[in-house]
């Protein structure tokens, strides 16, 4: 089973979990940008962590045989927060990089003015870079929050296909589906979904635009969520044909849109210092 | 910035920070570098390369006239959002998607060289880059005829405090050869062992390493740390320490003294990994 988990934060994980999650099949990964679970002081405080989804974790990520991508963004928590707003200036030349495969996690958390105006503005970055959005919807006051959210994603000129609706359940499935974007559900140990109501919707909705992830961060969360979606499938009576559609074709077909996947990760490393990075054989690193 | 007539490498004499340079580094010249990349491109990949290129060359024949600079000499300054970023650097950002990243190396190494980067755009192409374009910036560096030829170091020097062994890798080719100080060098050798890059990454090892009793001594001591731990000693370590402990003028090789073989590996180490910083 091959896994592509499209959305899930490894800089707060270890690299125990990278070698489980190889384990259990997982091959690419996509690591939105988000908070740090507690409020950024400063513009700069971004700059060093886009620069690590950039730099260091794709490196850590490769050394595990992952293939590791990003998306960039000012966040939903942070984006109602003047002192990170001048982030959003800098993110063109975030967005022009080679590892940047969609705009996000952007969307609402409060549903403010401000939100409002970041989330519009951030929409527009990806119609002129080419790229997709991560459009994350809201914890609280999550179906009222998805119905603004189509509201300006009709505005935006973005097309559906190139949107990515996360954190969907039960009651948002529907107008998400209905609105033509591409369909994200997290599943986690005790919240947001899990992998049996994830195979009930599934049964309902199919198996076309829609993508699982684990959203593993530094909360409670497991990185081989998307593997129990694939059991679950299977012992279902999901095919594996199905089950690689939803764990790998979708989220290849969605991020793919950038024209930026690189998915020839090396083999994991074991023990031994990599060879390679970047395509760039350190044995002719003088060059 | 750039003056053609200038050497790309300090004449024998210089003041510099290195106590002693290597005879003669020697990166791939540029052209072959390209012929490299152009037989590993198809058509429409090629076809980007020449407009790329020719945009960088642009930009060099801009900074060549009398006007001067087209970079702000200060490398803070010019950090803002890319409307008015030269074409070449949206080409040196995108080289990846455009020719495949297995070429996207040499590619941006080749926009450096044809854009005449100087030490200012480099060092805000590295300070904004991503792991890949830090890396070219520091394979481009023996390429690129630098008014001042040591302005880029603390580049080297940021390299070395990575733990990406790629950018270590990188950092210690023949710029570095040339203009790290004496302690810093050693450092660098001993980081390469210590982080699992080979030693065929360092240039000018022989000529830099040769009479080093100081290297020697760090050498030692480190096959000593990690023989104490049970642990194994790179064979590259050997081959550095055999020319560390060889006269500085010796007119032979060096040496396969006794000295330099009291640091075996355990015989029954496995391999293992680098060491975690």
């Amino acid at each position: 089973m091959r896994i592509f988990d499209p959305h899930i934060h490894m800089t707060s994980r270890t690299t125990d979990d990278y070698t489980a999650m190889y384990e259990a099949g997982v091959r690419a990964v996509v690591e939105p940008s988000f908070w740090l679970g507690q409020p950024r002081t400063s513009p700069g405080s971004f700059y060093d962590y886009f620069d690590s989804l950039l730099g260091w974790e794709p490196f850590r990520a490769a050394q595990h045989g992952i293939a590791h991508h990003c998306t960039i963004a000012l966040n939903p928590k942070e984006a109602g927060d003047p002192r990170c707003v001048p982030v959003l200036e800098e993110l063109p030349r975030y967005l022009a990089k080679d590892g940047v495969v969609a705009v996000g996690e952007i969307g609402y958390d409060s549903m403010t003015p401000v939100e409002d105006t970041a989330l519009a503005a951030q929409l527009q970055l990806a119609a002129e870079h080419g790229l997709p959005a991560l459009v994350h919807t809201p914890h609280r006051d999550k179906a009222a929050g998805l119905a603004r959210t189509l509201d300006v994603l009709r505005e935006s000129g973005l097309p559906p296909e190139r949107v990515l609706l996360d954190h969907l359940n039960e009651t948002t499935v529907d107008a998400a589906a209905a609105s033509g974007c591409w369909l994200g559900f997290s599943i986690y140990p005790d919240t947001k979904m899990d992998e049996h109501r994830m195979v009930r919707l599934l049964r309902l909705h199919g198996t076309a635009r829609v993508l699982v992830n684990s959203a593993a961060d530094w909360g409670r969360s497991d990185p081989l969520k998307t593997r129990a979606v694939g059991d679950a499938m299977l012992d279902a009576g999901f095919t594996d044909d199905e089950v690689d559609q939803v764990l790998w074709r979708n989220p290849v077909a969605f991020y793919g849109q950038s024209g930026r996947l690189e998915l020839d990760a090396a083999a994991p490393q074991s023990g031994a210092p990599p060879t390679t990075h970047e395509g760039n054989s350190i044995l002719r690193g003088g060059e | 910035m750039l003056n053609p007539a200038e050497p790309a490498l300090p004449r024998s004499g210089d003041d510099g920070p290195a106590e002693r340079r290597p005879v003669s580094p020697a990166p791939l010249p540029p052209e072959e570098v390209r012929a490299r990349v152009e037989a590993r491109l198809d058509e429409a990949r090629a076809d980007w390369l020449r407009r790329a290129l020719a945009d960088a060359a642009a930009s060099a024949a801009v900074s060549a006239s009398p006007a001067g600079e087209p970079v702000s000499a200060d490398p803070g300054a010019a950090t803002s959002a890319d409307t008015g970023t030269a074409a070449w650097e949206r080409h040196f950002a995108s080289a990846g998607r455009h020719c495949g990243r297995h070429a996207a190396g040499d590619v941006r190494v080749l926009l450096l060289h044809a854009a005449r980067a100087g030490t200012a755009t480099l060092t805000r192409l590295y300070r904004q880059g991503t792991a890949a374009e830090r890396t070219a910036v520091l394979n481009a560096l023996p390429h690129l005829q630098l008014a001042a030829p040591a302005g880029c170091l603390p580049l080297v020097e940021d390299a070395l405090r990575a733990n990406d062994t790629g950018l270590v890798a990188a950092a210690v080719g023949p710029y570095a050869a040339v203009h790290l100080d004496a302690h810093g060098w050693r450092h660098a050798v001993l980081k390469c062992l210590f982080s699992g890059v080979p030693l065929q990454a360092v240039a000018g090892l022989a000529e830099r390493a040769r009479g080093d009793g100081e290297l020697a001594r760090m050498l030692r001591d480190f096959a000593h740390e990690r023989s104490e731990a049970g642990r194994q000693v790179p064979e590259d370590l050997h081959h550095v320490l055999d020319i560390a402990v060889t006269p500085a003028h010796a007119p032979e090789g060096p040496a396969r003294t006794p000295e330099s073989r009291e640091t075996p590996a355990p015989a029954e180490a496995a391999p293992q990994p680098p060491e975690e910083i």
